[in-house]
């Protein structure tokens, strides 16, 4: 795309630097637990040893006597308000505090106020808890078994633990078009439990003002104005009404689909500052954060694809078990509730699909959040990277050319899928054929030949992926009934600079910066004259919030259509003062002059100040415009990575070489934003490939519950990412931007996978689950009969 | 515990806790919030501040060990209105995106500068090994730390 502003104005394309870098360099941000209030008080919280256990008595004696310790909060006390359990985003019930039993390890059991966070975290130590342990179920096919313990007592008429099942496609000409095919492959695929773990933890002040009834509560939250309305829903009948309430989002340390939830810490806050009617702090260290909040993944998955002799896919079948531990608290939209996980026919031209799954409850923490990807698309993509890797080495057929044999073709955009997805836009070969490339494909399968006659291990992985983001159209897509609409509201100032907010939330993602810089394309004026706020529920337009890539595809969206509604009075400003007719105006980007007189013009900042002070009679004053954008589709951002992965023989580590990363998310607002999100997606992916996840032992107790054992990557074990891109616009939005965050992440634990699998194909191993830990690969290498 | 430290060259006397932990009495009595928390376990490095020039991660030192000693933290960096290099060097480079690592980042990339003023790229990731951020990936923040190696180096800053 070509560059349409000055880097004075920094419209999109521009890598302009960071609006919001300022205050974080000089360690000025302003993050919840960075704010102290008059008079404010500590919550902590008492959590469960047991992963399954009746609660016979909780002695709060010892903790009261405590110097500092004001009360202890237990599940009778909010009972007595009918708050001990809230709904979930995916209309379950979750426990705030428990009245009867505990369902995991960590779960709340009670919650100490006090006067400081040491006095709070003594008292806490303090409370004396008896329980009576109860048979745990860890393993989710287990809990589907007949006669498995029934976790879900409270649930009248509950007989199992099966959440519910879904499927999607068509079943029958799946069935027969797997029985037909010439070659299947089919293969158990686990993608483990992990734990975003964002560096600042989640956590809140809550501050109840009792003379003028208003709850403001700070709060490290994702969706701001959905959580308002769900506070307000909730807690409606304790008299917290929607008017009453303002939730305000400061600056968040990372959220990565982590900071969507309700979690029990928060509402507790909000329920001791209404009944104390003081500001409550609380904020969760790393091991409740990694121990209790929303996990993701967790995905049990069989798959079968199909193709004919020649090499042509076919059809895909899959079965999948969801492990969503005690309550489904999964962020999706209400009608999906495995998220998009059905666009897992990812970038191939497949005749049939049928995809499946059946939520199981377990003794683990709830949840079912997304790990840094839209609505459980790695899970879709990771299966459908593995399947055709598998297919393509079973056939004998190299991993790229059999994907360019069978990816979805430029011309066949827009593309409907075997799921029944429409596609916008896309060059799949466009991409592989760029990272072939850049990485020396040819050369390097050459090396490999090599290395493998001498005994080495060396793996060439592909990734091409098609993701599905910018949920989305209100038709299919809402969270408690909320569309999944967003927004952006513009106020120009007489003097041409900008205010504008938007219903979404940064978290990293640089808003602060893109947005300016979108409405500078739009509107000509200067991005660094354009305030961007987001988060303040007082003062920003309702919108969803920032999860899933849809803050590009959807607010971004509304800021170009707010802006060409100023634009469009902007022109009949600007005709008033040329004493023309609107449509005798051209425009470019920050003036309007008359066609065929370009020296006649009037700049948007000439237009904004006449609004104020000289508009035509009859209009209105002011400039400003305000647009709830509902997308017509979504957006389909896709790419191609390569990955040259070296195994050592000895301790069965796996060693990156190489990764190149080829993205192509449309038309680009900010190049090195763009490129910072890919590096740490690109992070984000390796990270449960290799490293991450969150497993329990028999009874319950959790493994990566801190990070001593909940392994995030340092610089040392991050390889230098390369990157690149290709560009296929999305037709439909308003930019021809699709959204970038979560591509990388996405995208990458295939390509990693699948060159693990390629260096110990020969030897007849055929899939390997992440986290590819060396002892799991040290197992492989002996069980194949590799020593060193 | 009447204790009296230095912290970005103030002195400060006071009665603290035996048990307050550094980056508490930083955070909450100073109310220097550019140093964050962001582990119990000493592995993320949000903490890290500087004691007597070396870096240490402030969540796990006493208030009390502090005695005596100069503290310096991100709010130290800027010197007359004048951004430290490594600053100049996050924000050039965009190796910050949620922000909450980069004091950390900063702090234990200034203590290491001061030792190695022309660092390798593999010096440099050991070097911020004890530092974690999920951001960024880390390529841009070696990048930002050799950007002000060689300020530093060409500027003698």
């Amino acid at each position: 795309m070509a560059l349409r502003t000055s880097p004075e104005v920094s419209g999109m394309g521009h890598s302009m630097k960071r609006k919001e870098d300022p205050r974080f360099i000089r360690g000025k941000g302003n993050y919840v637990d960075d704010m102290q209030l008059p008079g404010m008080l500590y919550l902590d919280i008492v959590r469960s040893p047991f992963a399954h256990a009746l609660i016979k008595k909780i002695d709060t004696t010892t903790a009261l006597a405590v110097p500092g310790v004001l009360a202890v909060i237990t599940g009778q006390d909010l009972a007595k308000y009918n708050l001990h359990w809230m709904p979930t985003l995916m209309s379950d019930t979750q426990m705030v505090l428990p009245v009867e039993k505990v369902m995991y390890q960590a779960q709340e059991v009670a919650a100490v106020l006090a006067t400081t966070r040491y006095a709070a975290a003594d008292g806490m130590a303090a409370v004396e808890v008896e329980y009576e342990p109860l048979p745990v179920v860890v393993d989710p096919k287990k809990a589907l078994e007949p006669g498995a313990p029934v976790l879900r007592t409270d649930k009248k008429d509950k007989k199992d633990n099966h959440i519910w099942h879904w499927e999607w496609g068509d079943r029958a000409a799946t069935d027969r078009a797997i029985a037909e095919a010439a070659v299947t492959v089919k293969q158990d695929i686990y993608i483990p439990r992990i734990h975003v773990a964002s560096i600042e933890t989640c956590g809140c002040i809550a501050q109840f003002d009792k003379v003028e009834g208003k709850l403001t509560v700070w709060m490290t939250t994702q969706a701001p104005h959905a959580i308002r309305t769900v506070f307000a829903l909730v807690a409606g009948h304790v008299g917290l009404e929607e008017h009453k309430i303002r939730i305000i989002s400061p600056d968040i340390g990372g959220g990565f689909g982590g900071k969507v939830p309700v979690y029990p810490g928060y509402v507790i806050a909000v329920a001791a500052s209404v009944l104390t009617g003081k500001p409550i702090k609380w904020i969760e260290d790393r091991m409740e954060n990694l121990q209790a909040d929303s996990f993701a993944r967790d995905y049990h998955i069989t798959a079968e694809l199909g193709a004919t002799k020649d090499g042509t896919l076919t059809a895909l079948r899959i079965k999948t078990i969801a492990d969503h531990g005690y309550t489904d608290a999964a962020a999706n939209p209400s009608k999906f509730p495995a998220g998009l996980f059905h666009v897992c026919s990812g970038s191939y031209d497949l005749k049939a699909a049928h995809v499946e799954v059946d939520g199981a409850y377990t003794n683990k923490p709830p949840g079912g959040i997304a790990y840094r990807c839209s609505f459980r698309v790695t899970e879709a993509v990771h299966t459908i990277e593995r399947m055709v890797d598998i297919m393509a080495h079973q056939l004998g057929i190299d991993a790229a050319e059999f994907r360019l044999k069978n990816f979805v073709k430029p011309e066949q955009f827009p593309y409907k899928s075997a799921l029944g997805w429409e596609y916008d836009s896309g060059n799949y070969a466009g991409a592989l054929e760029k990272a072939m490339t850049m990485i020396g494909y040819a050369e390097l399968k050459r090396e490999q030949t090599e290395k493998r006659a001498r005994g080495e291990l060396m793996g060439i992985g592909i990734s091409s992926f098609t993701e599905i983001v910018g949920a989305g159209p209100s038709k299919h897509f809402d969270i408690l009934g909320l569309k999944m609409f967003d927004s952006c509201e513009i106020r120009i100032h007489p003097t041409g600079k900008a205010i504008a907010r938007f219903g979404t939330k940064s978290q990293g993602q640089g808003h602060e910066t893109t947005y300016a810089q979108i409405l500078a394309e739009e509107l000509g004026i200067p991005a660094k004259d354009i305030q961007v706020e987001e988060g303040d529920t007082d003062t920003a337009p309702y919108g969803l919030g920032t999860y899933a890539s849809r803050s590009t595809p959807v607010a971004g969206a509304a800021a170009a259509m707010a802006a060409r509604k100023i634009q469009d009075k902007a022109r009949k400003i600007a005709a008033h003062l040329l004493e023309v007719a609107p449509e005798d105006l051209v425009w470019e980007p920050g003036k309007f002059s008359v066609k065929g007189a370009p020296d006649k013009f009037k700049t948007i900042q000439d237009i904004a100040f006449a609004a104020y002070t000289n508009h035509p009679q009859g209009m209105e004053a002011g400039l400003e415009a305000v647009s709830y954008y509902d997308p017509p589709n979504l957006t389909y951002p896709f790419g191609s990575y390569i990955c040259v992965v070296d195994i050592d023989k000895g301790t069965g580590e796996v060693k990156i070489r190489r990764f190149v990363a080829i993205d192509d998310c449309g038309n680009i607002i900010n190049p090195m934003i763009v490129q910072g999100q890919i590096h740490g997606g690109l992070t984000m992916g390796m990270a449960p490939a290799l490293f991450e996840e969150i497993s329990y032992d028999e009874i319950g107790n959790i493994q990566g519950g801190s990070f001593i054992d909940y392994l995030v990557p340092t610089a040392v074990e991050t390889p230098k990412w390369e990157t690149g891109h290709t560009v296929t616009p999305s037709p439909h939005h308003p930019l021809g931007a699709k959204g970038v965050g979560e591509s990388a992440t996405v995208g990458a634990p295939a390509a990693i996978a699948n060159a693990v699998v390629d260096a110990l194909w020969h030897l007849g191993v055929r899939h390997v689950d992440i986290p590819i830990t060396p002892a799991k690969v040290w197992k492989l290498l002996r069980e194949h009969g590799v020593t060193e | 515990m009447q204790i009296t430290l230095s912290v970005n060259g103030e002195k400060h006397e006071m009665d603290v806790e035996p048990r307050l932990l550094l980056v508490h009495l930083i955070r909450e009595v100073l109310r220097l919030t550019g140093t964050h928390i962001g582990c119990d376990t000493t592995h993320c490095g949000a903490c890290t501040v500087l004691m007597n020039g070396r870096a240490v991660k402030s969540c796990t030192v006493f208030a009390v060990q502090a005695r005596g000693k100069e503290i310096m933290t991100v709010e130290g960096l800027e010197q007359d209105g004048k951004l430290h290099p490594l600053q100049e060097g996050f924000m050039a480079e965009h190796g910050l995106q949620c922000g909450y690592c980069t004091p950390g980042m900063l702090m234990t990339s200034y203590a290491f500068l001061g030792k190695h003023p022309s660092p390798t790229e593999d010096d440099i990731r050991r070097a911020i090994s004890g530092n974690l951020c999920r951001c960024t990936g880390y390529v841009n923040i070696v990048k930002a730390v050799q950007h002000a190696a060689a300020k530093m180096t060409k500027g003698g800053a």
